[in-house]
C-alpha cells in the first residue's frame, strides 16, 4: 500500500479515532463526515471520538488461506466485532488458538503489526483484539514479572 | 417505457483459457452473439461491456474500446461504455442496455462481458476478487473475501442450524448440473463427501465451496421488442430488472446471515412485470460459495428464510425438482469470470426459454431469474425472462 494511503489513516487505525454525530448521538468507524440518519444537518455536527476498545465477538472465522501480506499469521481468526459504543469493525484476534473464538466473547483491542510492503519496505502498525480472559492472564504474567530481582 | 428482448447469445467454454487474450474472448463471444442474433454490424447502436479487473490483472484500462475495436466497430465508430461492479459487472451492463432501449435511446445494443483471472497467480486472483468488499478496512485488516462469506454461513449455521451436508449439497448439485453443459469449467460430479473433506479455506467454508476465479465471456444481443422479429424469429423477453445497493463492508450490516439488496433487487424485477416468486420455472444464482446460493434463494422469496438449504438436500433444487437452480452449473461449476458471470447467467436463461439447453434443458420453460451480486451484495441485480 502506498505511504501516503496508510499515514492519512494513522489516526483511525493506531488509535481507533472514529466520529461521533452529535445530531443522532450515534459512533461511526472508520470515521464519516457525515451520519446516514441525519443527512446533511450533520456536517459540521461531526466529532472525532476515540474508541475505549472495549467490544464483542458477532462472528469470527479460522482463516486457512491467509490474505496477501498476512500469510506468516495463518491459520489466524478474523472477527466481526462491536464496540461498546456501537460500531462494527473487522478485525483479527491474536494471542490464543484461533478455534476458540466463539460469538459473544468480550475482547480489547491492542496495538500490532498489521504487515510490510516487503523486506525493506515499511511496515503497518494498526488495531488487533485480545480475548478480555487473555489479556488478563498476560497482565497477571507481566506483573508477576515486576517481582523479579534484576 | 418500451419492451426489451434478448435476440442473441453467444458464450466461451470458462476455466483457464492461457491461450486466448481479454480481447480474443471478447471477439469470439460478441461475434457469436451476433451471427445469433442475425443482426450486422450496422445495426448496433451501442456496446456494453462488463469488466470488473482488467487493470488489476492486465494492467488495461479502457476496455470498452478495446473491445470494440478488435470486435471491428471502430470505423463505425459505435459509443462502447464499460460497467463495473465487481462480481456484478455483466448484470449490471446488462441493466445498463436494457434501460437504454426501454427509454427509447437506442434500439439494438450488445452486451459482452469479458474477464482474466488466470493470467497472474492465485494468490493475486484471490486479492483482486476481494477489491469487491471494503479494501481498507475488511482486505487490509486480514479478511480474506471467502473469510467474510465463511462468516455469513457461520452466522447462517448458528440462527438456522443449516449444516455442513446442507452446505455440501448445494456444490454436488452444480456439479452435477455442469457436467450436463459443454460450456462449464468443471464437467463432472462431486459427492457430498468431496465437498464435506475438501481443504479448509476459512471455516466452515472449504474448497469445494469456493466457485473458481475463471477466464471466460459471454454476450447478449438487446433489441427494441417491435423491431425483434425483423431479426430473430424466437426471442425471449426481459420483462423485469432491478437494482439494489448495500453496504460495502459486511461488518456495517445488522444481519451477518442476510444479503438484504438481492431481496430488494428482486422485490424490484418483480414489481416491474406484476410476476411472483412462484411464476418461475428456473433460476441462476450468484453462488460465489455454497451460502450465497442458500441466502439469495431465501431473498428472492422462493424458499422462507431458514428453510432453502433443506429444500436443496431434498433435491428440490436440482433439474426435476420444485424448482431448478443453476442449471448452468453456476459460479461454482460452471466458473466465475466475474464481468461475464451475469451475462452467462442470462445465456443459460435464453437457452432454457428457447429450448436449446440440450441434456439439461428443462422441459417447457417459461419464466425464468437471473441474480447477480458484487462484494458481499453491496450491488445486486436482478432480471426476469419470459420466453415470447
Amino acid at each position: 500500500m502506498s505511504v501516503p494511503r496508510f499515514w492519512r489513516e494513522i489516526d483511525s487505525r493506531y488509535n481507533l479515532v472514529g466520529s461521533y454525530c452529535k445530531i443522532t448521538n450515534a459512533y461511526h468507524y472508520p470515521k464519516r463526515s457525515f451520519d446516514p440518519e441525519a443527512g446533511r444537518e450533520s456536517i459540521g455536527n461531526m466529532e472525532d471520538y476515540k474508541f475505549k476498545g472495549n467490544g464483542k465477538v458477532i462472528n469470527s472465522t479460522v482463516v486457512h488461506q491467509a490474505q496477501t501480506g498476512y500469510e506468516m499469521f495463518g491459520p489466524y481468526c478474523i472477527a466481526i466485532i462491536e464496540l461498546e459504543e456501537g460500531p462494527r469493525i473487522t478485525s483479527q484476534v491474536v494471542d490464543c488458538e484461533p478455534e476458540i473464538v466463539k460469538p459473544g466473547m468480550k475482547v480489547k483491542s491492542v496495538f500490532r503489526k498489521l504487515g510490510e510492503d516487503s523486506e525493506s519496505g515499511i511496515l503497518h502498525y494498526g488495531t488487533k483484539f485480545i480475548i478480555d480472559e487473555v489479556l488478563e492472564t498476560i497482565n497477571d504474567e507481566n506483573e508477576d514479572m515486576a517481582d523479579v530481582e534484576l | 417505457m418500451r419492451d426489451v428482448s434478448v435476440i442473441g447469445i453467444g458464450i466461451t467454454k470458462f476455466g483457464e483459457l492461457w491461450d486466448k487474450s481479454l480481447r480474443e474472448l471478447g471477439l469470439e463471444t460478441g461475434l457469436e452473439a451476433i451471427s445469433d442474433a442475425g443482426i450486422t454490424s450496422k445495426d448496433i447502436d451501442a456496446l456494453y461491456i462488463g469488466n470488473m479487473a482488467a487493470g488489476s490483472t492486465l494492467q488495461q484500462e479502457h476496455v470498452s474500446a478495446l473491445i470494440a475495436d478488435y470486435c471491428g466497430l471502430t470505423h463505425l465508430n459505435v459509443p462502447a461504455t464499460r460497467v463495473e461492479a465487481a462480481s456484478a459487472s455483466g448484470g449490471l451492463a446488462i441493466r445498463q442496455a436494457y434501460m437504454a432501449i426501454a427509454g427509447g435511446f437506442i434500439d439494438v445494443a450488445v452486451v459482452g462481458g469479458a474477464e482474466k483471472m488466470t493470467d497472474v497467480s492465485d494468490s493475486e486472483s484471490s486479492y483482486t476478487v476481494s477489491m469487491g468488499s471494503d479494501e481498507q478496512w475488511e482486505s487490509q485488516a486480514g479478511a480474506t473475501f471467502a473469510s467474510l462469506h465463511a462468516m455469513i454461513a457461520q452466522s447462517h449455521m448458528d440462527e438456522y442450524g443449516t449444516s455442513r451436508e446442507e452446505l455440501s449439497a448445494v456444490s454436488e448439485k452444480n456439479h452435477y448440473h455442469a457436467s450436463l453443459n459443454p460450456m462449464a469449467q468443471f464437467q463432472f460430479q462431486v459427492s457430498e463427501k468431496a465437498v464435506s473433506n475438501s481443504g479448509m479455506v476459512s471455516s466452515p467454508l472449504r474448497m469445494l465451496d469456493c466457485a473458481p476465479n475463471s477466464d471466460g465471456a459471454a454476450a447478449v444481443v438487446l433489441c427494441a421488442t417491435h423491431k425483434a422479429k425483423k431479426f430473430k424469429k424466437k426471442s425471449v423477453r426481459i420483462i423485469g430488472s432491478g437494482q439494489a445497493s448495500d453496504t460495502l463492508s459486511l461488518h456495517h450490516r445488522k444481519y451477518l446471515n442476510r444479503l438484504p439488496a438481492i431481496g430488494i433487487a428482486a422485490k424490484r424485477a418483480f414489481k416491474s412485470c406484476g410476476k411472483k416468486s412462484e411464476d418461475l420455472d428456473l433460476v441462476e444464482v450468484h453462488d460465489n460459495f455454497t451460502i450465497s446460493e442458500i441466502i439469495a434463494l431465501e431473498e428472492i422469496g422462493i424458499f422462507k428464510r431458514g428453510k432453502a438449504a433443506s429444500m436443496g438436500l431434498k433435491g428440490e433444487t436440482r433439474l426435476g425438482g420444485k424448482i431448478a437452480v443453476n442449471t448452468s452449473g453456476g459460479l461454482k461449476a460452471r466458473g466465475h469470470a466475474p464481468g461475464a458471470t451475469g451475462i452467462a447467467q442470462v445465456v443459460e436463461i435464453v437457452q432454457q426459454l428457447r429450448g436449446e439447453a440440450g441434456e439439461r434443458q428443462i422441459k417447457g420453460a417459461k419464466i425464468g431469474l437471473a441474480e447477480n451480486h458484487g462484494g458481499t451484495a453491496a450491488t445486486a441485480v436482478v432480471h426476469i425472462l419470459e420466453a415470447d
